[in-house]
C-alpha cells in the first residue's frame, strides 16, 4: 500500500495500485446502474407509449404555412378569437404553425383517434407545451416535427410558448380541444 | 526568471509565484464583480416570478434574464476557472508562470468582450437571452464580444498547459502532478473542446448578424450547446478538483486510490462533452439513435465518473478524519469536523446538494423521453442551479476562503458572517431549487414573465400550490443572494481593504483565518500503521476503511432510484406520443 497523501501532493512511488473491495464494490454497482439507466430508452421505444421520435424533416419555413392553411380551409368548423378552429377526422395529419406570437389554428381532435401532429415555425424557436398535461416539445423553424398523438381524456387544452420568442412570448397562447368519442364537445368556449 | 520572483507560503510551504499571483487575483477579482451584477439581477428576476410582486416590466425581465445568465454562467465562472488554471499550475506544484505578459493581454481580450456583450444586452440591443438561439437576432458586437472573450479563456487554457510541460521540464515536481492539477488538466481539456464550439458556432452567428452567411436553426441549437452544455461540464470537472483541495486542507481527505480518482476524469474527457444532446431531445432535427447514444454520455460513462467521486471524496475526507484519531462508530468523523470553518461547510454542502439535487434531478430529466415532461418547464432551471450554484459556485466561495489568506495574504473580513455564509447560501439554493423542480412538475415554464397570461388570447390557471411554490422560489432565491451578496461584501473588503496577515500561529485560532490553516489537519504520527488496520479486508462488516460512506452513498443510491422510476410512471399517464 503506498503512504497517504493529498490531492494537493505529488503521489510517491507506483500509485497505480487495486483497490479496496468497497470501493470495487461501489463501482461495480454504480455500473451497474448505469447500464440500468440506459437500457430503460431503447427499452421504452419498444413498450412505452410516448417518445419523442417521430417524422422529422427539413421544409420551408413559407411552404409548411402554406399546407397549414390548405389544412384548415378544409376542416374549419369555426373560429375563436379569430383563430380558426379545424376539426380534423381521425387518423389524419393535422398541422399547426408557431409564429410570434400566435398558435394557429385551433385543433379539434377526438379522444381516443390517432393523428400525426404536424409542429414547425413560421419565424424563430418555438416551445410546445400541452397544458395542464404538460407535454413538450421543441419547435425549429425549419424543420416539421410529426408526431403520431392520441388523445386519452376529452378536455380543454392549452398550447402554451415556452421557448423565447420576443418581448410577447408570455402572451402565446393556444388552443386545443379533444372531444368524447360519441361526438360531443366536451367544452365549447374558452374555459 | 529569477528565484526571487517566488515566495515561499508561511502554512503550506508551496512555492508562490508573483507574476502568477497577479494573475490569479485580477482574474478573481473581476469574477467577483460579475458574481455581484449576476446576483443584483438574480433578486430582480426572482421578484418578477414571484406573482404577487411581478417586480419588472416585460421587457426588462427578458434582458435582466439574459444578463444573468451571461454574467453568473460565463462571466463569473469563467474568470474564476482561470483563476484556478493558474493556481493549479504554478502553485500547487511550486511552478513558475510561463509568458504573464500573454496572461495579462488574454485578460484584456476577456474583460472586453465580457463589458461588449453587458453594454449590448443592457441597453437592450441584444434581446436574445443566454443562448441567443438564431434567429433571434442581436447587434453584431454582442456575438464579437462572446468571441474575444472566448479567445482569450482559449489562450490562457494554452498557458495551463504550457505551465505543466515548463514545470515538467524544470523538475518543480517529482513523480505524477498531484491528484487537484490532474482534475484541472481535465477541466482544460473539457474547455478546449468547449471553446472550440464556441468559435465553430459564434463566428458563423457573427457573420450571419452582419447578413453574410445563412445559420440553420437545428445547427445552431446542436453546435451552441457543444458549447453551453460542456462549459457546465468544465465547471464540473473544476469543482471535483476542488472538493479534493478543499477536503485536503479542511480535514486531512487523503487519496483513496489515485488509480480510481483518475480514471473518473478521463471519464469526464472522454464522454462529457456528448451532454449537448441534453438539451435537443424533443427536437425535430436529431434521430432517437443519436439522442440515445449521446444524452447517456455512451451509456452513462460521465454519470460514472460522478458516481465516483461522489464516493471517493467523501472517503477521502473521513479516512483523512480516521486517520486523525476520529475512529469512533459510523460518524465522527463527521461529527467532529470543522463545521465553522466556511471551506469545510461549503464543501459538506456543495457535495450534498450537487449530488442529491443537481445529479439525481439532471440524469433523470436528460432521459430521452422523461424528457418530453420536462424540456424548457421550470424543471430545468431548477436542476442547473443545484449544480451550477449550489455545486460549482459554493465550492468556488469555499476555496476562496482559503485563497484570500493564502494568495492575498490578508485576513478574511466579516469572519462572523463569514462563517455562516455557506449555510445561509446552501439553504436558500436548497429551497430555490426544490421549489422550482417541483413547481415545473406542474408545468410551469421557465423563460416566462406572466403565468396568470393576463394579455394572452385564452387563460391558463395553474394549480394554486404553483402560486405557493413560485413564493417559495423566491424565499430561496432572496436568501440565496443574501448569501452571495455577503460573500461580495467579504471579498472585496479582505481584498481591497482587509487586514495584512502576518505570521499564521497554529494552534490558535484566528480572526479572519480558516481553521484549515490555524489548526492544519495533521494526522495521526503512527499514521502508516493505522492506514493499514483501516485497510485490513474483513474490518467492520467489510465495509473497508470508510464505512460512513458507503452508508451515505447507499441513501444517495435509493434516493436516485426512486426519483428515476416515479419519473417514469409519470411520464407513462400521459398520451400516447410517438
Amino acid at each position: 500500500m503506498p503512504t497517504t497523501h493529498t490531492g494537493l501532493e505529488s503521489p510517491k512511488g507506483v500509485w497505480w495500485t487495486p483497490a479496496h473491495p468497497a470501493e470495487k464494490i461501489w463501482v461495480t454497482i454504480a455500473f451497474v446502474w448505469c447500464m440500468v439507466l440506459f437500457a430503460m430508452m431503447p427499452l421504452w421505444h419498444f413498450k412505452g407509449g410516448q417518445n419523442p421520435s417521430g417524422i422529422r424533416r427539413k421544409v420551408e419555413p413559407t411552404a409548411f404555412f402554406r399546407r397549414t392553411q390548405e389544412f384548415i380551409a378544409q376542416y374549419q368548423i369555426g373560429q375563436d378569437q379569430g383563430i380558426p378552429i379545424v376539426a380534423p377526422p381521425p387518423g389524419s395529419d393535422v398541422y399547426l404553425t408557431a409564429m410570434s406570437f400566435q398558435w394557429t389554428p385551433i385543433l379539434q381532435l377526438e379522444e381516443g383517434a390517432e393523428y400525426t401532429l404536424h409542429l414547425s415555425s413560421l419565424d424563430v424557436n418555438h416551445g410546445f407545451n400541452l397544458n395542464p398535461l404538460n407535454v413538450n416539445f421543441q419547435v425549429v423553424p425549419g424543420y416539421d416535427y410529426g408526431l403520431k398523438v392520441q388523445p386519452t381524456a376529452a378536455g380543454d387544452f392549452r398550447i402554451l410558448c415556452n421557448e423565447f420568442c420576443g418581448i410577447g412570448h408570455h402572451t402565446m397562447v393556444g388552443r386545443l380541444i379533444v372531444v368524447s368519442g360519441n361526438g360531443t364537445a366536451s367544452s365549447g368556449g374558452a374555459r | 526568471m529569477t528565484t526571487t520572483d517566488f515566495r515561499t507560503c508561511g502554512s503550506t510551504g508551496l512555492k508562490v509565484h508573483g507574476p502568477a499571483e497577479a494573475l490569479i487575483k485580477a482574474n478573481a477579482v473581476v469574477s467577483v464583480v460579475a458574481l455581484l451584477i449576476g446576483a443584483v439581477g438574480a433578486v430582480l428576476l426572482v421578484l418578477t416570478r414571484w406573482q404577487a410582486v411581478h417586480l419588472l416590466s416585460a421587457p426588462w425581465y427578458y434582458r435582466i434574464l439574459g444578463v444573468h445568465g451571461m454574467s453568473m454562467l460565463i462571466f463569473f465562472i469563467i474568470f474564476f476557472e482561470m483563476a484556478v488554471l493558474y493556481f493549479a499550475s504554478t502553485v500547487v506544484i511550486n511552478a513558475r508562470q510561463v509568458m504573464p505578459k500573454l496572461g495579462w493581454a488574454s485578460f484584456g481580450l476577456m474583460v472586453i468582450g465580457a463589458v461588449m456583450v453587458e453594454v449590448m444586452m443592457w441597453t437592450g440591443k441584444a434581446d436574445v437571452l443566454f443562448t441567443s438561439y438564431v434567429p433571434l437576432r442581436a447587434d453584431p458586437l454582442f456575438y464579437l464580444g462572446v468571441i474575444l472573450f472566448a479567445v482569450g479563456a482559449l489562450i490562457v487554457t494554452s498557458m495551463f498547459f504550457a505551465n505543466l510541460v515548463v514545470a515538467k521540464r524544470e523538475k518543480r515536481y517529482q513523480g505524477s502532478v498531484p491528484l487537484v492539477t490532474f482534475g484541472a488538466v481535465a477541466a482544460a481539456i473539457i474547455a478546449i473542446i468547449t471553446l472550440l464550439h464556441g468559435a465553430a458556432i459564434y463566428i458563423p452567428t457573427f457573420l450571419w448578424s452582419l447578413g453574410l452567411m445563412e445559420v440553420d436553426a437545428q445547427i445552431y441549437r446542436l453546435i451552441w450547446w457543444g458549447l453551453g452544455h460542456s462549459s457546465q461540464q468544465i465547471n464540473v470537472a473544476a469543482m471535483v478538483a476542488i472538493w479534493y483541495m478543499l477536503g485536503a486542507l479542511t480535514v486531512g481527505a487523503v487519496v483513496v486510490n489515485e488509480k480510481i480518482s483518475r480514471l473518473a476524469f478521463v471519464l469526464y474527457i472522454l464522454f462529457i462533452s456528448m451532454a449537448s444532446a441534453h438539451h435537443l431531445l424533443v427536437d425535430p432535427g436529431l434521430g432517437p439513435t443519436w439522442k440515445i447514444v449521446n444524452t447517456s454520455y455512451f451509456m452513462y460513462m460521465a454519470v460514472l465518473a460522478s458516481m465516483i467521486h461522489g464516493f471517493t471524496v467523501p472517503a477521502g475526507m473521513e479516512l483523512g478524519q480516521r486517520l486523525r484519531g476520529f475512529t469512533s462508530g459510523l460518524f465522527e468523523w463527521l461529527r467532529k469536523a470543522p463545521w465553522g470553518d466556511p471551506g469545510f461547510s461549503s464543501l459538506v454542502f456543495s457535495v450534498v446538494v450537487f449530488g442529491f439535487v443537481g445529479g439525481i434531478t439532471g440524469v433523470t430529466i436528460g432521459t430521452e423521453q422523461i424528457n418530453i415532461i420536462v424540456h424548457n418547464t421550470l424543471r430545468v432551471p431548477g436542476h442547473f442551479h443545484a449544480t451550477v450554484v449550489s455545486g460549482t459556485a459554493m465550492a468556488f466561495m469555499g476555496a476562496t476562503y482559503y485563497l484570500i489568506p493564502l494568495i492575498f495574504r490578508k485576513r478574511v473580513a466579516f469572519w462572523g458572517l463569514a462563517k455562516i455564509q455557506p449555510y445561509l447560501f446552501a439553504l436558500g439554493m436548497l429551497i430555490f431549487t426544490m421549489s422550482m423542480t417541483f413547481a415545473g412538475s406542474f408545468g410551469v415554464p421557465r423563460r416566462h414573465w406572466d403565468i396568470t397570461f393576463s394579455q394572452a388570447p385564452f387563460g391558463i390557471e395553474f394549480s394554486p400550490a404553483v402560486d405557493l411554490l413560485l413564493g417559495f422560489v423566491a424565499l430561496g432565491g432572496l436568501l440565496a443572494a443574501t448569501g452571495a451578496f455577503i460573500f461580495v461584501a467579504i471579498a472585496v473588503k479582505s481584498v481591497f481593504f482587509g487586514d495584512p496577515l502576518g505570521e499564521i500561529t497554529h494552534g490558535t485560532a484566528m480572526v479572519g483565518v480558516p481553521a484549515g490553516l490555524t489548526h492544519p489537519p495533521v494526522h495521526s504520527s503512527n499514521v502508516d500503521e493505522l492506514n493499514a488496520e483501516l485497510h485490513q479486508p474483513g474490518r467492520g462488516w467489510r465495509l473497508g476503511p470508510a464505512p460512513g460512506t458507503v452508508v451515505l452513498v447507499g441513501v444517495f443510491l435509493l434516493a436516485f432510484v426512486v426519483y428515476f422510476f416515479v419519473n417514469w410512471k409519470v411520464l407513462s399517464f400521459v398520451w400516447k406520443i410517438g
